[in-house]
Formats: structure tokens, C-alpha cells, sequence
């Protein structure tokens, strides 16, 4: 006896239904290929160490070790450079076809891309998993209430995702896996390093100090109450809104224009 | 509703200066399968990425289905199935994996889909190696699977771009079993193909396109009609006896004889069926001539293309840019 399948008019497909089905498929890859995993595995890991133990001791920082003041600095690079993953595996399906068959599919339009951006997010909770353990191992202690931290993880979460949708419009609009990767490293470095995560922002030379004050990762991951004052700018006196906004303006701004872009680009 | 599966009008596509389709028209009856056959960079996978919306024509229009590809797209794709060139079966999905997904995808449930991939693994002899991961697979396997996933939600229209491209003799022919009873089922089935063998063993009608424009369309004798049929030919062992060798064939097909000197071949069009070799091969014995080959031989796309356009087929890659 043959499997009857319904008719192409009483099938019904939702956004929500194609995402999950193209995120499952992601989880799939990143479960078979874990070698690809280091990249949100142990370089975290290394990285708090090197911090902790090499740089930790030659480093005084203000009112605090500079092992607790890294561990923001450690989980903003991280998060940024994991979330550049999801252009690369984008940029590969495409290179191989598999962009070409599920655009031959009655899918949802843009369920491809929020499927990719949904594996990367919950592939990106693992190193922030890691991550805090490792720094509690190193000394890291959450000095705030319980549900001030909760509020943390999910703004760091919520940033997580933002960030995944510049990569899913960078793995939209560049040809391949290798300008993905030299575009990426280009932008990322100076919204990782000109913050205050890594050096307090009075170190810095006026431009760059200023960059470092209205630049997200500040807001998020710098440690405000060092450089908090009544002179500070907005952006540091409301940390929270202001990261808000950017997360909000983030995906805003680029989840439509990457499924314009993949409608696009893809459709030649 | 329309008795075609498959209309286009007028398709034109460009890619910068040239065009890849130049008004494009051709119709499949429901239930018959077509073979777009002509050279690499003829135009054949730009009009199977129209038909099947995944590229836009810059003129005319087309049908799938009954529904406008333009127009109501997704709709489309509801109703078709395409294998695309390379296979792009997901590589760290299992055999399995990949068809349930595709099932979920053209949104059957869940229940549906894997009762159905379940079922088309075994019609394709994968059950076996359904829950191993399809970058283990073989070439010809890899080609079974992606079939297999064009027809997971029983398509009405069927897209088969270069289906035996890359497989060897025998996974070819098992490729052309398992279509033949597609066929069978009633699909309706566009393949594009290099090999005017095999549009001939699985099209009712062929559609021959070259640098963009359908140059003649017809069932497969039609078209080797309008080449004059098949060639007979004979290979003497010594040169020297090639003007009598091509007497021969000259007397016996009525039509005037080709000489190959370099390759030594003397050929000839014939309608007659084997017969004439007999005849041909009689009358070597007879004169006592020594040949090392001597038969009949079909048509090539090369003879076809040879007698429509007065030129062999260009190998013009950079049409093709489609992909």
C-alpha cells in the first residue's frame, strides 16, 4: 500500500514550521561536524585562561582584579566572532546547492535564513555555558542579585542573536565562505577591541574613546560603574536601554535586508 | 484547466551582454516527458531555473502546473520536483534525513514524511544505507537519493537537469529504469540531456535547443529522419582499399559515401534496418577486403547538430553561466 500524501492545496506551512524544520538541520551539522565547534569551545576557554594567568597579574585595574573585569571582554568577543559562523555555513550552502533546493521548495519566505539563525543561536549558548564556568573556576563571581544576572543572560543572549543577523546578511550578500571570512575579521575587531572590556575607556585617545562609549559591546559587556559619572555620556548612563535599542535597530535594519539580498542575489 | 503540464512563450534571459534563453517557446502535454537536448551552454539549465522559479526571465512568460511560474511561485514549487545538475542531497544528513526534511518542508507533517521517505527508500534499493550519512555514499547512490527527494510530495511536474551526467554505465541504466517507471505513474517529466540517446530512450518528444533558441522538436525518429537516418560504416584494414570500401557502401545505401582518410572510415546514411551490414560485410568477403570494424551506428547529437545548423556542435562554455 503507497503513502498518500495530501494535495499541494490543503497543505499548509507556516514561518515558524520551516524555520524549525532548516534549524533542526543546522543542529544536525554542528552535532556531526564537532571539530567545528573550537571556534565556541575551547578558544573561550584558552582565552580566559591567557587572560586570567598571563596578562591577569601585569594588569591593575581600578576598584577590582582584571580577572573580573575580563570575563565581560571575553564573552563580547566570543559571542561576536561565534555569531560570524552562521555567514559562513550560509555562504557554503550556497556554494553547494543546497540554497538552490530549498528555494525550489514551497517554504516560508525567509524561513531559510531565521532556520540558520536559530541553529546559531543555540549553538552560541555553549560557550556562554562554558564560558562561566570556566571564569568561576578562575575566580569570576556574579556580584549581583539573582535576577539582575538572569536580566545579564539574556541581554547577552538577546545581543547574541542580534549580532547572528549581521552575519546572516553578510553570508547573503558575499559570494563565498572565503570574503565571508575576510570581511568578517575586518569588522570585527574594532567593535571587540575599542570597548571597554578589554582596557578601561580613560586609556583612550579621544575618537576612540568616544567610539568605546556609545559602542554596544560597552554598554554591554564593560564593567559602567568604573566609568560611570554625571558627565558620562547617555550611553553609559543607561546601559541597558541603549543596548536595547541596538539589538532592536540590529535585527531591524538587517533581517529584512538579508532576505531581500538572498532573494536576490540567489535568484540568477 | 490547461492539458499542459509545462507552457513557455517567448523566454528570453541575458546574462550581461548575451543571451543565454533568445525567445524560448515549447509546450509539454500532461503525462509525457520531454528532453531538452542540445550542447553545454545551449540554455537548458537557464530555462529549467525559470520553470522552475528559480531565476526570473527578463521576457515572456510560462506555466508549470497551470500556474504562472512568475507569478505564484510557491505554488509552483508545491507541485514540482527538481534534481539539479549536481546532486545537492545534504551531506551530514542520513539518506533518510534528507528525505524526511524535504517531506516537512513541502509541509506533509511529520507522520507523512517519514511514512513516505520510508517507502521511496526502498523503491530506490536505499533502505540499507538510509540511516548512514550521505557523504558515505556512492556517486550513483548520491544520484538515487536526490531523485528519490524530487519526489517526496508526488509532484506533478518533474525537472530532471542532466540526470546521468557523471554516473557510470550502469548506475545510468538503473537511473533509467527507475524513471521509465515514473513514467509509468503518469508524471510529467522535463530532462535536459547532452545525449540524443538517451532523450530518445525516455522523451515522447524532444526539443533541440542551441545558443538560446529551439532549432527542432519532434520525437526521436522524426529527428534522425531529418539526419538521414543511420549511418553504416566500415573501417578497411589497409588504406589502400578505401575507394573500393566506399563504392561499396555507395552501391548498397544509394547515398553518397563520407571518407575519413585519417581514421580510415568509410560511412554512409542508410534507412535500411541491419540488413545492409550483411549485405556490406557479403560483399567484403566477396572482393576478399580485410576490415576491423564494420556496423551500423545511430545518430550522435553531433550528427543531428551537423545537419540543423550546418555546424558541429560549439562547446560554448560560457553561456552557461547560470549556475
Amino acid at each position: 500500500m503507497s503513502v498518500q500524501v495530501p494535495p499541494a492545496d490543503a497543505r499548509r506551512g507556516s514561518l515558524f514550521g520551516d524555520t524549525w524544520v532548516v534549524a533542526k538541520r543546522g543542529l544536525q551539522h554542528i552535532r556531526r561536524q564537532p571539530e567545528a565547534l573550537s571556534d565556541v569551545t575551547l578558544q573561550p576557554i584558552m582565552f580566559v585562561l591567557l587572560f586570567a594567568y598571563v596578562f591577569g597579574g601585569a594588569i591593575d585595574v581600578q576598584g577590582g582584579s582584571y580577572r573580573e573585569f575580563l570575563m565581560g571582554g571575553i564573552f563580547a568577543q566570543t559571542i561576536v566572532f561565534g555569531a560570524f559562523g552562521v555567514a559562513i555555513s550560509l555562504a557554503y550552502d550556497r556554494s553547494n546547492g543546497a540554497i538552490d533546493r530549498f528555494r525550489s521548495l514551497p517554504l516560508a519566505r525567509g524561513s531559510v535564513l531565521a532556520g540558520h539563525a536559530v541553529a546559531s543561536l543555540l549553538r552560541a549558548l555553549l560557550p556562554i555555558i562554558l564560558m562561566s564556568l570556566c571564569g568561576l573556576v578562575v575566580g569570576w563571581r556574579i556580584n549581583t542579585g539573582l535576577a539582575d544576572a538572569v536580566a545579564a543572560y539574556a541581554l547577552m543572549i538577546g545581543f547574541s542573536f542580534a549580532i547572528i543577523w549581521v552575519g546572516v546578511l553578510m553570508g547573503s550578500l558575499l559570494p563565498s565562505p572565503e570574503a565571508v571570512q575576510g570581511v568578517a575579521f575586518t569588522a570585527i575587531f574594532p567593535i571587540t577591541f575599542i570597548a571597554s572590556t578589554f582596557v578601561p575607556v580613560e586609556t583612550l585617545p579621544g575618537v576612540l574613546r568616544t567610539f568605546a562609549e556609545w559602542n554596544p559591546v560597552t554598554t554591554l559587556f564593560g564593567n559602567p560603574s568604573a566609568i560611570q559619572g554625571p558627565d558620562a555620556p547617555w550611553s553609559i548612563q543607561h546601559p541597558v536601554i541603549y543596548s536595547l535599542i541596538w539589538m532592536v535597530g540590529i535585527i531591524g535594519v538587517c533581517a529584512p535586508l538579508a532576505v531581500r539580498a538572498y532573494n536576490r542575489t540567489i535568484a540568477d | 484547466m490547461s492539458t499542459h503540464a509545462i507552457e513557455a512563450v517567448g523566454l528570453v534571459k541575458r546574462y550581461g551582454e548575451k543571451a543565454a534563453l533568445d525567445g524560448v517557446s515549447f509546450e509539454v502535454p500532461r503525462g509525457t516527458v520531454c528532453g531538452l537536448l542540445g550542447p553545454n551552454g545551449a540554455g537548458k539549465t537557464t530555462a529549467v531555473r525559470i520553470l522552475t522559479t528559480l531565476a526570473k526571465a527578463d521576457e515572456g512568460t510560462a506555466t508549470v502546473a497551470g500556474l504562472d511560474v512568475a507569478a505564484n511561485a510557491r505554488e509552483v514549487r508545491a507541485r514540482i520536483g527538481l534534481a539539479a545538475q549536481d546532486a545537492t542531497v545534504d551531506q551530514l544528513l542520513t539518506g533518510r534525513e534528507n528525505l524526511i526534511m524535504i517531506g516537512e518542508l513541502h509541509h506533509l507533517g511529520r507522520a507523512i514524511a517519514t511514512a513516505r521517505a520510508d517507502e521511496l527508500l526502498e523503491q530506490f534499493s536505499l533502505t540499507d544505507a538510509g540511516g548512514r550519512l550521505a557523504k558515505t555514499y556512492s556517486g550513483g547512490m548520491r544520484r538515487r537519493l536526490d531523485l528519490a527527494a524530487t519526489l517526496v510530495a508526488r509532484p506533478e511536474v518533474l525537472f530532471l537537469d542532466e540526470p546521468t551526467t557523471g554516473l557510470d554505465p550502469r548506475a545510468r541504466n538503473e537511473l533509467w529504469d527507475v524513471l521509465d517507471t515514473l513514467v509509468g505513474e503518469g508524471t510529467t517529466i522535463l530532462l535536459t540531456t547532452q545525449y540524443l540517446e538517451e532523450a530518445d530512450r525516455l522523451a515522447d518528444d524532444i526539443v533541440v535547443v542551441d545558443h538560446g533558441r529551439v532549432i527542432a522538436r519532434g520525437d526521436a525518429r522524426a529527428l534522425k529522419q531529418q539526419v538521414g537516418g543511420a549511418q553504416l560504416f566500415a573501417t578497411p584494414s589497409n588504406a589502400a582499399d578505401l575507394e573500393r570500401v566506399a563504392g561499396m557502401v555507395g552501391t548498397i545505401t544509394g547515398c553518397e559515401p563520407g571518407i575519413d582518410a585519417a581514421s580510415r572510415l568509410v560511412h554512409a546514411s542508410t534507412d535500411g534496418g541491419p540488413h545492409v551490414v550483411a549485405r556490406l560485410a557479403d560483399a567484403l568477403a566477396d572482393a576478399r577486403i580485410a576490415v576491423d570494424d564494420i556496423g551500423l551506428r545511430q545518430p550522435t547529437l553531433d550528427d543531428v547538430f551537423l545537419t540543423l545548423t550546418g555546424a558541429p556542435v560549439a562547446d560554448d562554455e560560457s553561456v552557461e553561466v547560470a549556475r
